[in-house]
């Protein structure tokens, strides 16, 4: 029988990584994911693994560049300024193909900003916020369980792929405490030849690096990622749609916009609107299955998030403007009550929604 | 056949194994050259090449990557330190040496090292100050002396603008977690002797685990200073050692005393 | 009859000067030969004199000289 516990989201990602086989944690404080440390430096130890607390965000994610490097699993965590600073290091760790597992818990900004929730970094997670053409795969959990999940999953596809992958959460999927279930599971560990170990008696060394001064030689190492990119997007896209093949209303919300969204949904049905919804769960690749389905029949769709609307224009592209879009989001750290996503939901399914431009 | 020692004796001053037979890019007279083939000798005669990984720095040793026989990364400019750390950590077993420049070391990694040296990280420090910045092509370095001219200087470096150069090694000689800090040079035959046995010492402070070590090597960017190599070596002397005194800053002391 | 002298490896030679600058009996020159990349090598000008002091192939940073012992 699994173990069952109340925990934080923060905690249960922690406690996934060290149970998918991570030894190498590296991270520095920054609010709303400080358990991630904290949790780690406490459980790190009992299995002889690594938490080092570093200098900066920066200096942490070149340690998982290291760790990765030797070809163990390697995790770090922040929020947004601090997932600003690790940009560059993330362009390096997709360029070297480096497996590894970063976790944003999202607040809100910009710059300093506060340390309530928020959802306002979904550009800078999918469409890149490192230079140069490079994709990280990005799952978003909506619960403490999926959290565990996630980050299980996440190990697996970036050791399977060689890529790294941002686990998007955010404050509240971080703070709040719900019931997990900690189960076992088999480890995917798969052989890494081409890790910087040392040679140790390999006939050739391995080098780990980002550098192709020669175009020609660039331009095939780019290739190389993007057909990668291509399989990733044809094979790991993930969703969960409820009610979509009679829905007047479509909503469309992940994280922690996604439970109010829900809540939102079952007490529109109860009134008798046909209200469904569609949350990805993996927001790089962005599931279009979904869209293509449920725009047969819908009217319209809702996009919810806390930010100015960012998910929003890649709904619009899996739409292609066959049915219209409309938007309603909270910036600040604001998190919309259920009533308050209700009524806007009504609200849009009475006008037929606003063309967004 | 005759046993690697005496083929060392008879035919000195060849290419250490651990150091690939592929021509150096670098610009004639740079001391890179020099440094590489000491780096190479240590790593030879201390018989580690099958555990060593080094980390390339940004900057004109990037390349060292395609010049040694040994696993290596590249590392973002500036974060060797952390990249050796994330290397180190999980394989305590393996030597892990960064190789860095001026601007990769004392400019955006002045914090990495900083830190790698507090806390002591089992990895140690190639250090080639040659006051410039050079795969770039010669701007200001926090190294560089006052009234040098570099690309960013062009009246010669102004202290009361630019500030005053950093000694990196009385710096880093503070910490408690540095065992091992060295200033040496390349500029002549007994220089390099002495370099080659800081090297030497740094490798054997990572193995014997007694923390952190850093050589580092004034050198020359012949190109960049608009000097001769020959010119470029004199200058070392006249002016960089000076103000860069040679000297081992920090010496914890390692537990055996082989030969 | 030759002597036992540095030997100098022309194709690796840049050019530097650091080996005659560092030769302390001074008997190390620019040739008029170039090598394929088009540098001055340098040679020996008094054999007699080579003591196989090693200085010339400590300094040389690109592997260009050997000294048989």
């Amino acid at each position: 029988m699994a173990e069952v516990k109340l925990m934080k989201g923060n905690e249960a990602i922690a406690e996934a990584a060290v149970r998918s086989g991570c030894r190498a944690y590296f991270g520095y404080p920054i609010t709303p994911q400080n358990e991630v440390i904290e949790y780690m430096a406490r459980r790190m130890p009992e299995v002889n693994g690594v938490c080092l607390q570093a200098e900066s965000e920066i200096a942490a994610i070149n340690m998982v560049f290291g760790a990765a490097a030797a070809g163990d699993r390697a995790m770090t965590s922040s929020s947004g300024p601090g997932i600003s600073l690790k940009q560059e290091g993330i362009s390096y760790l997709a360029a070297g193909e480096l497996p590894c597992v970063i976790v944003n818990i999202q607040r809100a900004g910009p710059g300093l900003g506060g340390i309530t929730p928020a959802q306002a970094d979904y550009f800078q997670a999918t469409k890149g916020g490192g230079h140069g053409d490079y994709h990280t795969v990005v799952l978003a959990p909506a619960s403490v369980q999926e959290a565990f999940e996630m980050t299980v999953r996440a190990f697996d596809l970036a050791d399977q792929y060689r890529i790294p992958v941002l686990i998007l959460g955010d404050g509240a999927v971080g703070q709040m405490m719900e019931k997990v279930e900690l189960r076992s599971f088999q480890r995917r560990m798969i052989p890494k030849p081409w890790a910087a170990t040392g040679r140790h008696g390999r006939q050739t060394n391995n080098i780990v690096k980002t550098l192709y001064l020669k175009p020609e030689e660039l331009e095939d190492h780019n290739n190389k990622l993007q057909a990668k990119y291509r399989e990733i997007t044809s094979k790991e896209a993930d969703w969960e749609a409820c009610y979509t093949e009679d829905a007047d209303l479509v909503l469309v919300a992940y994280g922690i916009m996604a439970r109010i969204a829900q809540s939102a949904m079952n007490i529109a049905r109860e009134q008798g609107h046909k209200v469904g919804m569609i949350r990805p769960k993996t927001l790089w690749p962005f599931p279009i299955t979904p869209f293509k389905n449920a725009t047969k029949n819908t009217k319209g769709f809702l996009v919810l998030e806390l930010s100015a609307g960012q998910m929003v224009e890649d709904v619009l592209l899996a739409v292609e403007h066959k049915k219209p879009v409309s938007f309603f989001g909270r910036t600040g750290g604001m998190i919309p009550t259920t009533k308050e996503v209700l009524d806007k939901s009504l609200s849009t399914m009475g006008q037929k929604g606003e063309r967004l431009k | 056949m005759i046993a690697a020692e005496s083929a060392r004796m008879l035919n000195t001053f060849s290419r250490p194994e651990c150091i690939k037979q592929v021509d150096y890019h670098y610009c004639p007279g740079c001391c890179h050259g020099i440094i590489h083939n000491l780096v190479g000798q240590v790593i030879d005669e201390l018989e580690i090449a099958e555990k060593t990984v080094g980390v390339a720095p940004v900057g004109c040793a990037v390349l060292a990557c395609d010049y040694f026989n040994l696993d290596f990364v590249q590392a973002a400019h500036g974060r060797a330190p952390a990249v050796a750390t994330g290397l180190k950590r999980t394989r305590p077993d393996n030597v892990i040496f960064t190789y860095q420049g001026d601007g990769d070391l004392a400019a955006i990694g002045c914090g990495e090292i900083v830190n790698a040296a507090a806390r002591g990280e089992r990895i140690t420090t190639v250090f080639v100050n040659n006051g410039i910045y050079g795969m770039t092509g010669g701007q200001m370095a926090p190294t560089t002396l006052s009234t040098q001219v570099t690309s960013t200087s062009p009246q010669g470096r102004d202290t009361l603008r630019a500030g005053m150069p950093i000694r990196v090694s009385e710096m880093l000689a503070t910490l408690d977690g540095a065992a091992y800090i060295a200033r040496v040079a390349v500029n002549s035959p007994k220089n390099i002797i002495k370099a080659r046995s800081a090297i030497r010492e740094a490798f054997l402070n990572q193995i014997e685990g007694s923390g952190f070590s850093l050589v580092e090597v004034l050198s020359t960017c012949p190109i960049n200073w608009g000097m001769e190599p020959l010119e470029a070596m004199k200058w070392v002397e006249q002016h960089m050692i000076p103000f860069y005194p040679l000297a081992i800053f920090k010496n914890n002391g390692r537990q055996s005393r082989d030969t | 009859m030759g002597y036992l002298t540095a030997q100098f490896n022309v194709e690796r030679c840049k050019g530097c000067g650091l080996c005659i600058g560092f030769c302390p009996k001074h008997i190390i020159e620019f040739s008029k030969q170039l090598n394929t990349k088009g540098y001055s090598v340098p040679e020996i000008t008094d054999g007699s004199k080579c003591t196989r002091c090693g200085f010339c192939a400590m300094m040389c940073p690109d592997f260009g000289i050997t000294i048989q012992r």
